[in-house]
């Protein structure tokens, strides 16, 4: 990557709801009663907009009505020219916690600088098959949750694949793999004042600071 | 004034509506039926739009569709992928049951908006447009409903064929709205009758989220809304602000 301009997606970013096992095997006894009334069958897609995008060393500034949020560590698939992806980058999809799935979760997750990027892309050739990747998140340099990739229900190429049934993935688009939760069940919190650091070996790492939003 | 993005002759094109007839850059005067292609009618920004749609805006539509009307916007976002211009084709998918237009005013935000209050939303807002915001019932799901498998198809969001400048519609919040199929008319009703209008929705969004120039809000569709079948010509046409033609593929 140049140094002289910060990374940044060219194209749109989606994230994909539901795709690591645990997370999965805990929403089955919901999944069948309302208002969900079954699992879902093809892959469940958000958008982080742009102005939710902060380069790595940024600060993430939370509002003040927010206790805590949701840390989405989780790897982005960036499609190139040809339509294939490119290569792989680490990033943060942070929520405002949030109980249901059931309506689009644009209030919680596309607050200004609610998703962290890593400052450069680890090329396809290079990472792999993604079913390999291992994340280490850590606030304040403790580890906090560290991510299997072999544990998503759709491994990267049949998710693309599903998703390719209904949507064109463009040139400069991003795909999010999906996030993953803990063995306490949900993903984890983070506040005012810690630091977040998402790794992998061979990625560049990703490092926000979360800060209080000043008063507009 | 009209504005429109169009490729003529292989390339593409800036141009203004004049007498029936679009003003090129360069001067030239051109026949709507000369154009190659028109595509949206919104300028290129550096990073990717965001395109905000709304859901059950109208209360007859959400009757309609069963729903009490919300408390507060129901609200999905958009990949620009999804977007084409006017006298495009879109596709219904093999086997489906049920795919159906959505007539729509599409807000074009002309300047950052952050914490923005109502009284001072149309500062925020350079124009408007038409969107046809197609959705196919049959992929409904109960996840992030209405989820991108109904909403975010490539092909299935027309908008166009005209930006209109906002100083050109003085009244954006009482402008009739109508749709036809293949001549007959199935859609009809007014934006005055949104639950949460242009002002409301500005302020709603940019209480937690930045607007950006070229950021679109799709406001949601009225009563009427019908299975549409390959073939089908459906103009989706506001007030004052243009007549958008697709054909089902």
């Amino acid at each position: 990557m140049s140094g002289a301009s910060t990374f940044l997606p060219r194209g749109t970013v989606y994230g994909t709801l539901l795709n690591f096992r645990r997370e999965v095997d805990a929403w089955q006894p919901r999944m069948d009663k309302t208002p969900y009334n079954a699992a879902p069958k093809a892959p469940v897609l958000y958008v982080k907009p742009a102005n939710t995008w902060t380069p790595s060393g940024g600060a993430i500034a939370v509002p003040a009505r927010v206790p805590e949020v949701e840390i989405g560590a989780t790897v982005a698939a960036v499609v190139g020219e040809d339509g294939e992806v490119a290569g792989y980058v680490l990033v943060n999809d942070l929520s405002i916690p949030h109980e249901s799935f059931y309506r689009p979760p644009v209030k919680f997750k596309c607050l200004d600088g609610f998703f962290g990027l890593a400052s450069g892309l680890r090329s396809a050739a290079e990472a792999g098959e993604p079913s390999q990747f291992r994340l280490t998140v850590k606030t304040n340099g403790a580890v906090v949750q560290t991510i299997d990739f072999a544990e998503m229900v759709r491994p990267a190429a049949r998710l693309l694949a599903d998703i390719g049934e209904f949507m064109t993935l463009r040139d400069g688009d991003w795909l999010l793999l999906g996030l993953d939760i803990t063995a306490d069940g949900r993903r984890p919190r983070a506040q005012v004042g810690d630091r977040i650091e998402i790794s992998s070996p061979g990625f560049a790492i990703l490092e926000n600071s979360l800060v209080a939003e000043t008063a507009a | 004034m009209k504005h429109a993005r169009i490729i003529l002759e292989g390339r593409t094109h800036d141009a203004t509506e004049q007498d029936g007839r679009l003003k090129l850059a360069d001067g030239r005067l051109v026949g709507f039926d000369a154009v190659t292609t028109w595509l949206p009618p919104l300028a290129p920004t550096s990073r990717a739009r965001t395109i905000l749609a709304l859901g059950l805006n109208y209360a007859d539509h959400a009757k309609e569709l069963a729903f009490k009307a919300p408390e507060e916007p129901l609200v999905f976002i958009k990949g620009e992928g999804s977007l084409i211009g006017h006298r495009q084709k879109t596709i219904r998918p093999a086997g489906v049951t049920y795919m159906h237009y959505e007539c729509e005013l599409a807000i074009v935000v002309g300047k950052t908006a952050r914490n923005v209050k109502r009284a001072d939303a149309y500062d925020y807002i350079d124009g408007y447009t038409v969107a046809n915001d197609y959705a196919i019932r049959d992929y409904l799901e109960n996840w992030y409903r209405p989820n991108l498998r109904v909403k975010n198809r490539d092909t299935c969001t027309p908008i166009g064929p005209w930006f209109v400048d906002a100083e050109d519609v003085p009244n954006p919040m009482a402008l009739a709205l109508s749709t036809t199929v293949n001549g007959k008319v199935t859609q009809s009703g007014s934006t005055k009758d949104m639950i949460f209008d242009a002002p409301f929705l500005i302020e709603y969004f940019s209480s937690f989220m930045t607007l950006s120039q070229g950021d679109l809000i799709l406001t949601g569709t009225p009563d009427g809304v019908v299975d549409c079948h390959p073939g089908d010509v459906i103009v989706t046409e506001i007030e004052g602000i243009g007549a958008l033609v697709n054909t089902i593929a």
